[in-house]
């Protein structure tokens, strides 16, 4: 039989995980803004990415949602405000510093983006290539990484030879290679059948809670948004991955959910405040009409 | 942005951007497998049309040339006067041309549908720097490949005018040849190799720059691809100008 919960109960357990390092975010912006020539495309953006957390960012084209994750990477330079990535304010960082800035994320990109010349295993391998690393280490990690998106079959096929779907999933493959702690989605599941879209949020519901990976969703699906609200990830007594939803048993799933909409945030909170919220565009957004 | 402004901000741009390439040669990691490759399939895949057009060039300028030299009494002087302008002028322009077509528009395009698929954007977050990893092996391989392809030019273009001067004109090949060997120089020589180092430099910044600034998906990467080939091949004969002045003087053949 329990025994009475003391008062301070919460407080105990959480000063036994005792490290400083998971309270730093893996992400933040502070008060970004960035236009392209008059277009405002962030207005004072500032939110945060916790360790472990998957942000589920929602919105419209052209809302500014892919712009966020070109400037997590340094791709673009924000014209005011901070960008930190792991506590580290790299908004002044120049190309040189960023690339070891650059070593700890991976990006899933929209369409793949594998380079067309090189075949599956040298897409894949491409980051312990650049770093100088031997064959013989490179080989098992990349079919590692093959095996953990289900395409080592594909290993010499070319991109070209590949479909829609499979190509995303090398591009998934190819940022997880180096086990980066940030790994960014820019929308991979767009224009995909839904047993394959369900594929790919598997993935990321797995990085999200057998890796304890952080990550930015960009997505403007609902579906998407279903699976990583509201499942998780958990390895069976047989060791093999399996999906749960929640509620079957007490969990906490780490996802959150942002909604821009002309760049600014207009919504932050979980899955189940978003579905409540009166806003109009939200409503709209969530119903489709 | 206007015409001039916008013309002054490519310089500007395209000149950084060759600049780092060129100062990513000299410190790693750097990409020379890459430039290999790349001078085979620019110097080795450009040989055909280059020595087609060397050659042509070649017996053509005999072809035009001997009458009017005739009519003066001197034909004997046809071998000069077409090595002369293939050494100095023809060989190292149309070579230029050429390889602007083949190669400068290939490059544009390669980097251009890079850029419209986010392969570029990929290779930057993967910790590559597209500049040293794609722009520096290829202007190093145009800056390698480009004067070799003149000279054989040039040589094949003597051949032309030879082949030309004799079979049609009758002219003895010695008395061609002796007549090359006079009338060109080492300062011919010498200027006829430094200005395609220059163009190979124009046509790889050019290129390069044309392509990894396309934007606007496919229809984008056929601009930049004709835009490269006509802004390089212009530049490449505004320079010649200036060059062929430059050279005069620091050469001291002003005359």
């Amino acid at each position: 039989m329990p025994g009475p919960v003391s008062d301070n109960a919460a407080g105990s357990t959480f000063a036994h995980v005792d490290d400083t390092h998971r309270a730093i975010p893996a992400i933040e912006f502070r008060d970004v803004v960035l236009a392209f020539d008059d277009r405002v495309v962030l207005d004072r953006l500032s939110f945060k990415v916790m360790k472990g957390e998957t942000k589920i960012i929602l919105g419209g084209s052209g809302g500014g949602k892919s712009t966020i994750i070109k400037l997590v990477l340094g791709l673009l330079k924000p014209d005011e405000g901070r960008v930190l990535v792991d506590g580290e304010d790299v908004t002044d960082y120049n190309e040189a510093q960023m690339m070891a800035v650059r070593k700890k994320i991976g990006m899933v990109f929209q369409e793949g983006a594998l380079f067309d010349s090189l075949s599956v295993y040298d897409n894949v391998a491409y980051r312990l290539h650049e770093q100088g690393l031997s064959e013989d280490d490179v080989e098992p990690e990349v079919r590692r990484m093959l095996r953990f998106v289900s395409l080592e079959d594909a290993i010499d096929k070319m991109p070209a030879e590949l479909s829609g779907g499979m190509r995303r999933r090398v591009g998934i493959a190819r940022a997880l290679i180096g086990d980066p702690k940030i790994v960014l989605f820019d929308e991979p599941t767009a224009g995909l059948d839904p047993p394959t879209a369900r594929t790919i949020c598997e993935l990321a519901m797995k990085l999200r809670d057998l890796e304890d990976v952080s990550s930015i969703f960009v997505t403007h699906e609902m579906n998407n948004l279903d699976y990583l609200c509201s499942e998780y990830a958990v390895v069976n007594e047989e060791g093999q991955v399996v999906f749960e939803r929640e509620g079957e048993r007490l969990c906490l799933v780490n996802s959150k959910v942002m909604m821009m909409r002309q760049g600014k945030i207009i919504f932050s909170g979980t899955d189940e405040s978003l579905r409540r919220a009166e806003d109009q565009y939200i409503q709209k957004f969530l119903r489709g009409h | 942005m206007n015409l001039i402004t916008r013309s002054i901000f490519e310089l500007q741009e395209t000149t950084v951007m060759t600049a780092k390439a060129l100062g990513g040669l000299l410190k790693g990691p750097r990409y020379l497998a890459e430039a290999v490759a790349q001078m085979d399939v620019i110097g080795v895949g450009s040989l055909t049309i280059i020595l087609l057009t060397g050659f042509f060039t070649g017996g053509v300028l005999a072809v035009q040339t001997y009458p009017t030299l005739a009519f003066w009494g001197q034909q004997a002087k046809t071998g000069q006067l077409v090595a002369v302008s293939l050494v100095r002028e023809l060989g190292p322009v149309l070579s230029a041309l050429m390889v602007a077509g083949r190669v400068g528009s290939a490059i544009a395009a390669e980097l251009g549908s890079m850029t419209v698929s986010q392969q570029i954007d990929a290779m930057r977050a993967l910790g590559t720097d597209p500049i040293r990893k794609l722009v520096a092996p290829r202007v190093l391989a145009l800056l390698i490949a480009l004067p070799l392809l003149t000279v054989l030019a040039d040589c094949v273009g003597i051949a032309g005018g030879a082949f030309a001067a004799t079979s049609l004109y009758g002219l003895s090949g010695s008395a061609f040849f002796s007549s090359v060997r006079d009338g060109i120089s080492s300062d011919d020589i010498i200027g006829g190799v430094i200005k395609p180092i220059c163009f190979g430099l124009i046509i790889g910044s050019i290129a390069c720059y044309k392509g990894l600034n396309t934007d606007g998906g496919t229809v984008g990467v056929g601009r930049a691809t004709t835009r490269a080939v006509v802004t390089a091949s212009i530049v490449v004969i505004i320079s010649d100008f200036f060059l062929a002045r430059a050279l005069q003087y620091l050469l001291g053949t002003t005359g």
